[in-house]
């Protein structure tokens, strides 16, 4: 008699209308070796979904980074290589540059595109090759244990810096995203986060042309995601959010640089 | 009909490399390799065959590029020279780790550091033993003549998809830049009939996703991971050990001598023979593997052996290796880009064993 109340209530419940949230059909189900609350996962989410979306798993090859998402292939149900240490945009140029027609993108930690691998980045984005960089800017390594990323802010401490970056001895904190969108190569360079839902939409929908803009083969399109390392910054998740709205936005502004070949003027930048 | 053509070893290979069905080379400018590059950029394989042709920003950039596309089970090769081969190192290894198949020349020229842009073979240790981190190898084909820079690209790419591994052509300046009659193959279609269902090209529904990677946290796991490749290491050195023999049957003194310097031993032999001594050469053509087995069968009837090479003498380990202490063996080497001719080769073979 209960049982039967129940599973009526449970039937009218779980209906296609009433659904909010499901499993992104391109994940795999292996458990994600991320800590709690890191960006990492919700990241690897919307890229899948928007691969899922446009139905095309099929046609899709993603190059997986150096760093804590290294084993990205291990959550991404597409075929992916893994390349070393800052190198996915030469391995994706090697991949893309063979089939044109295929879809083509790197997922890569600031350390891994901004430190070793600057050179294979300003070049690919230079180039113009035809594939979407996916760049998630936690301002440390945090795979290595929290050591100074290139984006690591004055000031910031790290496991390297442990005083606090002093930009007079350890150098400034580099914007890629703002020098590769100075590069006539690159066709779409945004900055996004994914730490609130409406982030998150905002960072899909970019997700989604910097795979539609690889038909139109007008070059790459750069998407930087800044992100937390509650870990590396010794933070709990929320207060990790909370710290990097109040410091990592101000020096990297999300919102779009450059939308089909085009900088974005300032005034419209701030969203 | 295969056409004769003159032509530098460089260009013997490039030329090679768009018959051979190659589908696409990166590279990075150095000396004394560049010819490979400019030759194919004269040559437009993109319209000859629809090879792709790129100058990546790096020798580091140009092997993450063969990587990439070997990956998704291209036919893909890039060339060097030393230090370029040493910023490949990291790569080579990724390769090796991930089993991709790929075709890599290194015409050497004299170190350590920047040394000199004249011929050397001083990175035989590095081409034969490993060069980058791990336990891995690589088949190591050493050409001699212009002929064998374009006919080592076949086959160094049918060895590369037969083991699912990285092939080096270890060249070197000589062979590189001079210029011989070649016989060229006729034009292969760009088409691989070998495995494909590991490549990543895009998942389908009717299989599994492919994944590239060298790498595997779960110890046991990678020490089976290492044991295969091992395996594959040891069907190597059973199958595919190459060599030439000149004068051997009832030689007394041996040369032992690859590439340019065999083509120097091959006119000490002849001096010798002039002069009673009955020398003959064997020249290693497969550099890994090595062929210990032909020099041990050679050792019961030698009286000594000489190892010719423009290097401090490192295949010289290998020669000793295979005699186990049974007959001397001496070295002559010149280094620095400095060549040894004939006459001074036969000198030192005099010397070292008072002939
Ligand atoms: C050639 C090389 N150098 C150094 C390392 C060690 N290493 C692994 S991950 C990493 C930093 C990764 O940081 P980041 O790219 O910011 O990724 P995150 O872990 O923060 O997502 C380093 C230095 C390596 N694996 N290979
Ligand atoms: S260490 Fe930092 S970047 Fe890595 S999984 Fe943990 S929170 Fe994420
Ligand atoms: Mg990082």
């Amino acid at each position: 008699m209960y049982m039967e109340a129940y599973n009526k209530i449970l039937e009218e419940i779980i209906r296609e209308e009433n659904l909010v949230y499901k499993k992104t059909a391109l994940m795999t189900d292996k458990p994600l070796s991320y800590c709690p609350g890191c960006g990492h996962g919700v990241a690897h989410r919307v890229i899948m979904e928007v691969i899922d979306e446009m139905g095309i798993q099929a046609e899709t090859i993603g190059v997986a980074p150096v760093g804590c998402s290294v084993l990205a292939y291990e959550f991404m149900n597409i075929d992916m290589q893994q390349a070393s240490h800052g190198r996915a945009p030469a391995v994706a140029t090697g991949i893309k540059r063979c089939w044109p027609e295929k879809y083509v993108f790197t997922y890569q930690g600031d350390g891994d595109l901004a430190a070793i691998g600057t050179a294979e980045t300003i070049h690919a984005c230079n180039r113009g090759e035809n594939i979407a960089i996916f760049f998630i800017n936690n301002g440390i390594y945090g795979m290595t244990g929290g050591q100074m990323a290139p984006t690591t802010l004055p000031g910031m401490r790290s496991s390297t810096t442990p005083y606090g970056r002093d930009v007079a001895l350890m150098g400034n904190p580099l914007k890629m995203t703002e020098l590769v969108a100075m590069l006539p190569g690159t066709y779409f360079v945004a900055r996004h986060s994914v730490h609130t839902p409406l982030a998150v939409r905002k960072f899909k929908k970019a997700a989604r042309m910097a795979f539609e803009n690889q038909k139109l083969k007008k070059g790459v399109s750069f998407i930087e995601v800044v992100s937390n390392c509650n870990s590396g910054w010794k933070m709990t998740p929320n207060d990790a959010n909370k710290w990097m709205e109040a410091n990592m936005f101000p020096f990297f502004p999300p919102g779009d640089i450059k939308i089909n070949g085009e900088m974005v003027a300032k005034a419209e930048k701030s969203e | 009909m295969a056409d004769k053509k003159l032509m530098k070893g460089n260009e013997a290979f490039a030329e090679a490399a768009i018959r051979a069905g190659c589908d696409a080379y990166f590279g990075y400018p150095i000396t004394p390799q560049s010819e490979v590059m400019e030759y194919l950029a004269a040559q437009q394989p993109h319209l000859r065959t629809g090879m792709v042709l790129l100058q990546a920003e790096s020798e580091v950039a140009a092997i993450n590029m063969v990587y990439g596309a070997a990956g998704t089970g291209k036919k893909v090769m890039t060339s060097s020279s030393s230090p370029g081969i040493s910023l490949k190192q990291e790569g080579i290894s990724y390769l090796a780790g991930s089993q991709l198949p790929c075709l890599i020349l290194n015409v050497m020229r004299g170190g350590p550091g920047l040394g000199t842009i004249q011929p050397s073979q001083s990175d035989y240790f590095q081409a034969t033993k490993g060069g980058g981190h791990g336990d891995y190898r690589m088949i190591v084909l050493a050409p001699a003549s212009v002929q064998e820079m374009a006919d080592f690209v076949k086959l160094g790419f049918e060895l590369a998809f037969k083991y699912r591994n990285p092939v080096m052509m270890l060249s070197d300046g000589i062979i590189g830049q001079m210029m011989e009659k070649v016989e060229m193959f006729e034009q292969m279609p760009r088409a691989t009939e070998f495995d494909q269902r590991w490549v990543t090209t895009g998942k389908t529904p009717d299989r599994e996703r492919n994944v590239i990677t060298s790498l595997d946290l779960d110890p046991a796991r990678h020490e089976r991971h290492n044991q295969k490749l091992q395996a594959k290491y040891q069907l190597m050195r059973e199958n595919e050990v190459r060599f030439e023999t000149i004068a051997c049957d009832d030689a007394e003194y041996l040369f032992v001598a690859y590439g340019s310097s065999a083509r120097i031993c091959q006119k000490s032999v002849k001096l010798a023979r002039e002069k009673g001594i009955k020398a003959g050469l064997l020249r290693p053509i497969t550099l890994f593997p090595f062929p210990y087995d032909e020099i041990d069968r050679l050792t019961k009837q030698l009286k000594g052996i000489l190892t010719v090479e423009l290097s401090a003498g490192q295949m010289i380990e290998d020669v000793k290796l295979a005699t186990e202490g049974r007959v001397k063996v001496a070295l002559h080497n010149r280094m620095g880009g400095m060549v040894p001719s004939p006459e001074e080769v036969l000198d030192a073979l005099i010397t070292h064993f008072s002939i």
